[in-house]
């Protein structure tokens, strides 16, 4: 049995009418049907981070969600961050600083980044690494890619209006450094 | 993944008549969090999945009736973290959904979903469990209202019959707000389960609500009603005591990979002098400042 369902979402700002499986993930078809494979498929339960895009500008893992709950969603993926030929500011800053190592982590890094950017266009240190805590980097770049996104933050805000752009549903929410939690956990 | 159709009702009767087939025929879709990755690897095989998104009965609010502050069915656990409501009067419960997964999986995950996953190790669980939460159902024989003690059975397993959805969760109002603190203890900082989660409540009467997860079948909740545990004064050695009392029911499995029994029982210990520590310390902060 193979459920087909006619879907609309904008990708990328572009808008895609196509049929679906009922079954499949938003990360199989990006990948599979769009061909956008710079969105990774890596351990396929939510741990890390390597498929993150964007779905209505909330940050998500796209390998658990269903290709047809995208259905009407405006989606971001590592490929619409650049604009014009010119790479965005968070990207660059990643090459800047050596955060790139292998590579394979580094889309869903940039897209979580760019999440934690809109609804903290300034974040301490504690909050970048919980904003990406999300994401594992096998090679264990994490010091750089951190520097990255400070470098990133730091930039001028007229630097790229879409890092500036504030998110509705950003909570407003405290380090976990600060919280008890953070007193019993391993260090 | 094995294939299954996909059904998006937007009326809540429509999804019960779905759902009410049983689980071999069709689950429930909120965040997916859970669902996504058992269908994946083949443990649930529905033939539907049905997306609750899209009821009209079912909504993301968080609203203060007076009586209870409800929590509807689709509220992810970046909404409880961000509401400032639930940081000053529920403060345990931010905490517990502040350390759900990573951000992409709190951006998803709903609270309702947590607790119908019934993971032992849920980090919300010990807070509606010590804040006497009720969960607010509907089914194919109507409504009706569970108190968070009695919705738990064990790993996996709720007292939800077939066909019935959690609609919200609802958070009594009380006129003294408790001093209370979740703590956990994972592996690693960051992304983890949690090999011991926790919610401690200290109330102004000195009575003080526990509840513990990941040390048996079901999140399991305590009652102090000695002061023992309230009182500052008391010593740690006096407080360990009254915990060997009341975790006598803490049972860890011997399988886990995250920890050992004799660890996460002598943490439960450790966490247990911390939260109340903390709570009492919270409790007397709030006083403060009313």
């Amino acid at each position: 049995m193979t459920t087909s369902r006619q879907i609309e979402m904008t990708v990328n700002g572009r808008t895609r009418s196509m049929a679906i499986a009922a079954h499949h993930t938003l990360l199989e078809v990006l990948r599979d049907d769009l061909g956008l494979t710079g969105t990774k498929e890596c351990c396929l339960v939510g741990e890390c981070g390597a498929c993150t895009v964007l779905v209505d500008e909330v940050s998500v893992d796209s390998c658990l969600v269903l290709a047809a709950e995208a259905d009407g969603a405006c989606v971001t993926t590592v490929e619409g961050l650049a604009v014009g030929g010119r790479l965005h500011p968070l990207q660059q800053a990643f090459l800047d600083t050596g955060a790139v190592q292998c590579g394979f982590c580094i889309p869903g890094q940039l897209i979580a980044a760019r999440a934690l950017l809109a609804r903290s266009p300034h974040p301490s240190r504690a909050e970048i690494e919980e904003g990406l805590a999300g994401n594992l980097c096998r090679c264990a770049g994490y010091e750089q890619i951190i520097e990255a996104v400070l470098a990133a933050a730091a930039l001028d805000e007229t630097g790229d209006r879409a890092v500036a752009d504030g998110d509705a549903h950003a909570p407003a929410m405290g380090d976990r450094a600060s919280t008890p939690n953070a007193d019993v956990a391993p260090q | 993944m094995r294939a299954f159709a996909y059904e998006r009702p937007t009326r809540l009767d429509d999804a019960i008549a779905l759902l009410a087939s049983g689980e071999a025929e069709a689950r429930p879709l909120a965040g997916g969090t859970d669902l996504i990755i058992r269908l994946r690897d083949g443990t649930i095989r529905p033939q539907t999945v049905v997306d609750i998104k899209g009821l009209a009965e079912l909504d993301g609010d968080i609203r203060d009736d007076g009586e209870y502050l409800r929590i509807g069915a689709r509220t992810v656990m970046t909404d409880i973290m961000g509401d400032e409501r639930i940081w000053h009067d529920y403060q345990a419960l931010a905490e517990g959904a502040a350390v759900v997964g990573s951000a992409q999986i709190r951006n998803r995950a709903t609270l309702a979903g947590n607790i119908c996953n019934a993971s032992p190790a849920a980090d919300t669980a010990p807070a509606l469990l010590v804040y006497g939460a009720v969960v607010a159902v509907a089914g194919p024989a109507g409504t009706r209202r569970i108190p968070i003690d009695d919705f738990f059975v064990s790993s996996g397993v709720t007292t939800l019959a077939a066909g019935e959805l959690v609609t919200s969760i609802e958070l009594p109002r009380s006129p003294i707000r408790p001093g209370a603190v979740h703590v956990r203890r994972t592996r690693r900082r960051g992304h983890d389960l949690a090999s011991v989660t926790l919610a401690c409540a200290v109330l102004a009467d000195g009575t003080t609500r526990l509840s513990y997860g990941s040390l048996g079948p079901r999140p399991v909740l305590v009652v102090d009603e000695t002061g023992v545990l309230a009182d500052p004064a008391a010593p740690d050695g006096a407080k360990m005591r009254r915990f060997e009392e009341l975790f006598v029911g803490a049972s860890p499995s011997a399988r886990s990979m995250r920890a050992s029994p004799e660890y996460r029982l002598a943490m439960l210990q450790v966490l247990g002098i911390r939260a109340v520590s903390t709570a009492i310390a919270r409790l007397a902060d709030g006083k403060g400042r009313a």
